[in-house]
């Protein structure tokens, strides 16, 4: 080991170099949290905790501000996307793991990190440009027509389609999210071993039947953990919802008007704010966002980590 | 119906579905990739490389001082980010392995990985725009920096973490003291791994936008002072499809399409690169 190395000075020097490095990552989130608490002290000592996130009123006018507003925006872009993208990222995990014949897996699989790679300020142009008038023309009426005619729905998508919605947003984040989820499951189940599920063929399972009760139940971990991860980018995503969102700080029941995310009002807001009320409270945005943010990916961390401690036994 | 027709349909259902939601997957790529791509084509012209941008409303101008902000952002922010990301995943596969120091780092940088890059923006704006009263390139180097450092840091931690350890002890056989060992024999055992995870966290942060909003900002004028506002093609890009002009759209679409090509061309260079190394 590193002991028994012969330690000179250089050895030394590069060793203290290296952890040094390391150490940026404590720095950066401790860095963070601090500054950010430091810079919106202002905005908690004037409007609480409590009230600064039930407060639905953002008023740089007035100087009243609350997160209540885009904290909705942000859960329910992040809830609906979700609820599009986890059925389509399992099944194209299942059909790349137990479906798809050999020359298909390679293409899907790198479609997939594609995806992943594109920036999301051109997940966020196409949104503007081509999704959302596609959604004003044709998706939004048709689910009025159809969906919006049922007690609860008519609720949820009244209002003239213009685009610029919750939904779109929605949408956009959900083709961005699959991925994520997609290959981390994908993961999860290569991880099952070959011989269980043999057993469960051999005992005259279907296919299905093989993916639902014994590859879903074993890798069930792994899969829960790349859900709650896309969760975490889910809520921090800016540039894509950016474009389609509007900015509009409201708690509206359909689907069909314009909101606001905490990153959306960050994005838009931020080199504006013209008080330091305003910039304050901003920033208490981007610290509400930064722990709710950290504690997500700290659950999905967790998971994940169990996971491969239980696979790798 | 029988029973066992039933488990039959419903299997065939289910993949059958399945099977829908891959090609979904693939249909949203291609689509996305062929709308950049119509749009892109149709406006890139060699104004949009040779000219500065023309006032609003005047055609012809270009983004020439965004490509060349951009590449100096994206060049300082790797300057920055690499070394620091390198030696860092270093200490957690070396001198801290399988210590509880390294664990909680790598947890840590795994999750500063996915934490919203628009927050890394505020905290450079309270620290290096605040205080000196104007926007500047550096802040968004060092903003995009911070993004790249937990990139690097764990793909080199987990590439390190690869190489044999029998090869660093017939290192140390021969009498070399460690940082020699991890110079001479690690790193270049390594090599390959640690190129790609440079190469990916370039393409990671060639497309951010987020970040560089209130840092470096944005400047309509072309520039090499890294000290004042500094344009790039993501905040271009965002200001010109928010802006209402034709001729900006067709410019934003144009600059969507080269990042895009950049950035997908890294990201396949990358994977190959990884295939080709560890196939044996």
């Amino acid at each position: 080991m590193a002991q028994s190395a012969k330690r000179d000075v250089a050895d030394i020097v590069f060793a203290a170099l290296t952890a040094i490095s390391s150490m940026t990552i404590i720095f950066l989130v401790t860095g963070i949290l601090v500054v950010l608490v430091s810079e919106s002290s202002l905005s908690i000592q004037k409007f609480g905790i409590l009230k600064f996130l039930t407060t639905t009123d953002w008023d740089p006018v007035r100087e009243n501000f609350g997160a209540a507003s885009t904290l909705y925006g942000t859960a329910v872009t992040t809830v609906l996307s979700m609820l599009f993208a986890i059925p389509i990222a399992i099944g194209i995990a299942v059909f790349v793991t137990e479906i798809a014949p050999n020359f298909l897996k390679g293409p899907i699989g790198v479609a997939i990190e594609l995806l992943a790679a594109i920036p999301s300020i051109i997940y966020g142009m196409w949104g503007l440009f081509t999704l959302a008038p596609i959604m004003t023309k044709y998706i939004e009426p048709a689910l009025q027509q159809t969906l919006g005619q049922l007690p609860f729905f008519s609720v949820l998508l009244e209002g003239t389609p213009m685009g610029i919605d919750l939904l779109t947003a929605s949408v956009i984040l959900s083709i961005m999210i699959v991925p994520f989820t997609a290959s981390i499951s994908r993961d999860a189940f290569n991880l099952t071993p070959a011989v269980v599920k043999e057993s469960a063929y051999a005992i005259g399972a279907t296919k299905w039947e093989v993916v639902k009760n014994v590859v879903i139940p074993y890798s069930k971990l792994g899969v829960f953990g790349g859900v709650v991860l896309s969760m975490g980018r889910a809520i921090g995503e800016t540039m894509a919802v950016a474009f389609v969102l509007g900015n509009n700080h409201q708690i509206t029941s359909s689907l069909l008007d314009a909101a606001a995310t905490i990153t959306v009002s960050l994005a838009n807001e931020f080199s504006e704010a013209d008080t330091d009320i305003y910039l304050s409270s901003l920033f208490y945005l981007a610290l509400v966002l930064f722990v709710l943010s950290f504690v997500t990916l700290f659950i999905a961390k967790v998971f994940l980590l169990r996971a491969e401690r239980k696979y790798s036994r | 119906m029988t029973h066992e027709t039933k488990r039959k349909i419903e299997g065939t259902a289910a993949l059958l579905l399945s099977t829908l939601a891959a090609f979904s997957g693939l249909f949203w790529l291609i689509f996305i990739l062929a709308d950049v791509l119509i749009h892109g084509i149709g406006a890139l012209h060699p104004s949009l490389f040779l000219n500065d941008p023309a006032p609003a409303g005047v055609s012809g101008g270009g983004l020439k001082n965004a490509f060349v902000g951009h590449l100096m952002i994206t060049a300082f922010a790797t300057l920055v980010g690499v070394p620091i990301g390198l030696l860092g995943g270093t200490f957690l596969a070396e001198y801290a392995r399988g210590k509880n120091i390294s664990k909680v780092i790598s947890i840590l940088a795994d999750i500063m990985v996915s934490v919203p890059s628009i927050i890394v923006g505020t905290f450079i704006y309270a620290l290096m725009v605040r205080p000196v009263g104007h926007f500047s390139g550096w802040a968004g180097a060092i903003a995009l920096a911070i993004i790249m450092i937990p990139v690097v840091l764990r793909t080199t931690e987990d590439m390190l973490s690869l190489v044999p350890w029998t090869l660093r002890e017939a290192a140390f056989a021969l009498g070399a003291p460690y940082y020699k060992v991890i110079v001479q024999v690690v790193y270049r055992g390594a090599a390959t791994g640690i190129f790609t995870g440079i190469l990916l966290s370039i393409a990671r942060v060639a497309g951010e936008t987020a970040p560089l909003l209130f840092t470096a900002f944005n400047n309509s004028f072309f520039s090499y002072n890294m000290n004042g506002p500094m344009p790039s093609l993501t905040v271009s890009v965002f200001q010109y499809a928010m802006g209402p002009y034709d001729d900006w759209h067709a410019q934003a679409w144009a600059a969507s399409l080269i990042i895009t090509i950049f950035i997908l061309f890294i990201t396949v260079a990358g994977r190959l690169l990884l295939k080709w190394r560890y196939k044996h």
